[in-house]
């Protein structure tokens, strides 16, 4: 086995775009590491691209904000201005394993080892995030909810990878949540993960919405239905019952140990009307 | 292939040493290293016992390949004492009786210094929080809190 740790996203490109055999990107590590040792992967090449300063960056951009797909949970967190613009992408990357595993784990990482459940991924769909990718052909920009395609399936072509995350630019009076359920308090896979992003007028009134859920489907889903059912209300209880409704009718969950298909469905409606609720609240607040 | 060969800081030390890809960064410790005091638990990620700072930040180091350090700083748990002089955290978890079998305890030392340093008043929960990553079999934790929070008192005192 091989391993690398190319400086520049052309050397990254050329190492994964060569490879033959089975190979990995390696940001944090606490999944593919995890993965080796049960040999479930076994690549016979690593590329570590956490020497790419592309990939470690937190920045403004473009208005928006650029985050590199091998920063860390716990690098998110300490940021000084990010959990005020997006409070609810830095709380999902913080809702993932413990300490040792913030200080490790990273938003590329949570998108790229292509789990349903993982927590960022809807925290991002939600904040309409797009993923910046680099390539034998260039680079390409693809919203994060077209990048998984079902469990550990992802739309990278070979060579391929994640550099970093572009978070759109803020209107005034907008905000975001995520909210999980565990059958712990800490320390566990989603059963379902919801997140919404919303902006509110001078009226209080919500212009705009993006609602995602996942861990209810083989892909974590960007519900547009859902999001239509609250803009233009002040997030009422009837446009709370729109809004539990068009998402349950997105879930098509799976029976496991976690969860079973009716319950992971219910769940679903209730996280998605309480992260709104959260968003709206830190919205008119912002 | 051939081997890795690193270059590192560890506990102060400047240390050079060779690794196969496979290796982590606790497998160096405790075969190459001989640093023992980091233990293996898991070896996923999940009990802790294998806790260190890599370049200031709380990690597991069976989550680390030992070829990712070259030019990092590593910390463990056999830095934390000063020569003869125990770091109050380990002295209350000794007065406090906050171990039995010992096999989690260099990890709840190393994540617990690591807390204090950058919360030197934690509350319970607080405290609970950030250990929620070492897991102990045999105390029930209270012992470990009171002995977090003891130590926390101490070191504010100085």
């Amino acid at each position: 086995m091989r391993y690398e740790a190319p400086d520049s996203l052309d050397g990254a490109v050329a190492l994964l775009a060569d490879a033959i055999g089975e190979t990995r990107v390696l940001a944090g590590g606490t999944d593919l590491l995890v993965q080796m040792r049960a040999d479930v992967v076994g690549p016979e090449l690593i590329v570590d691209i956490k020497k790419i300063p592309e990939t470690r960056v937190v920045a403004e951009d473009k208005g928006g904000w650029r985050i590199g797909a091998a920063v860390t949970g716990a690098e998110l967190k300490e940021h000084p201005r990010l959990k005020q613009v997006w409070p609810g992408v830095v709380e999902a990357a913080n809702l993932i394993g413990s300490t040792q595993v913030q200080g490790r784990a990273t938003l590329g990482g949570n998108l790229c080892n292509g789990s349903p459940a993982a927590d960022s991924v809807p925290a991002l769909i939600a904040a309409g995030a797009v993923a910046t990718l680099a390539g034998p052909r260039g680079r390409r920009d693809l919203p994060v909810e077209n990048v998984m395609l079902a469990p550990r399936k992802l739309a990278l072509t070979k060579g391929e990878f994640v550099v970093s995350f572009l978070l759109p630019p803020r209107l005034p009076r907008s905000s975001d949540a995520y909210l999980r359920f565990i059958p712990r308090t800490e320390m566990d896979i989603a059963v379902v993960g919801a997140g919404v992003s919303l902006t509110v007028d001078e009226t209080g009134t919500i212009s705009a919405a993006r609602v995602s859920l996942g861990a209810v489907a083989p892909r974590v889903l960007l519900v547009p239905d859902a999001a239509a059912a609250i803009v233009g209300s002040r997030l009422d209880r009837a446009a709370q019952d729109r809004l539990e409704a068009a998402a349950r009718a997105a879930c098509s969950p799976i029976d496991d140990k976690r969860g079973t298909v009716e319950f992971r469905i219910q769940i679903a409606g209730v996280l998605a009307r309480r992260a709104a609720l959260i968003a709206l609240d830190r919205a008119r607040t912002s | 292939m051939a081997k890795h060969h690193i270059e590192a800081t560890v506990n102060g030390d400047a240390v050079e040493f060779l690794c196969e890809t496979e290796d982590t960064l606790l497998d160096v410790l405790r075969d190459t290293l001989q640093l023992t005091g980091s233990k293996e638990g898991c070896a996923s990620g999940d009990c802790g016992a294998c806790s260190v700072m890599l370049d200031g930040r709380l990690v597991c180091s069976c989550l680390v390949l030992g070829c990712e350090v070259g030019g990092r700083r590593v910390d463990t748990i056999e830095g934390v004492a000063k020569g003869q002089t125990l770091h109050p955290l380990q002295q209350k978890f000794l007065e406090h009786a906050a171990l039995q079998c010992g096999i989690c305890t260099p990890g709840f030392i190393v994540a617990g210094k690591a807390l204090l340093e950058q919360n030197p008043n934690p509350t319970d929960t607080e405290i609970r929080y950030w250990l929620a990553g070492n897991l102990c079999r045999c105390t029930g934790y209270d012992k470990i809190v009171t002995a977090v929070k003891d130590a926390a008192v101490a070191m504010r005192k100085g």
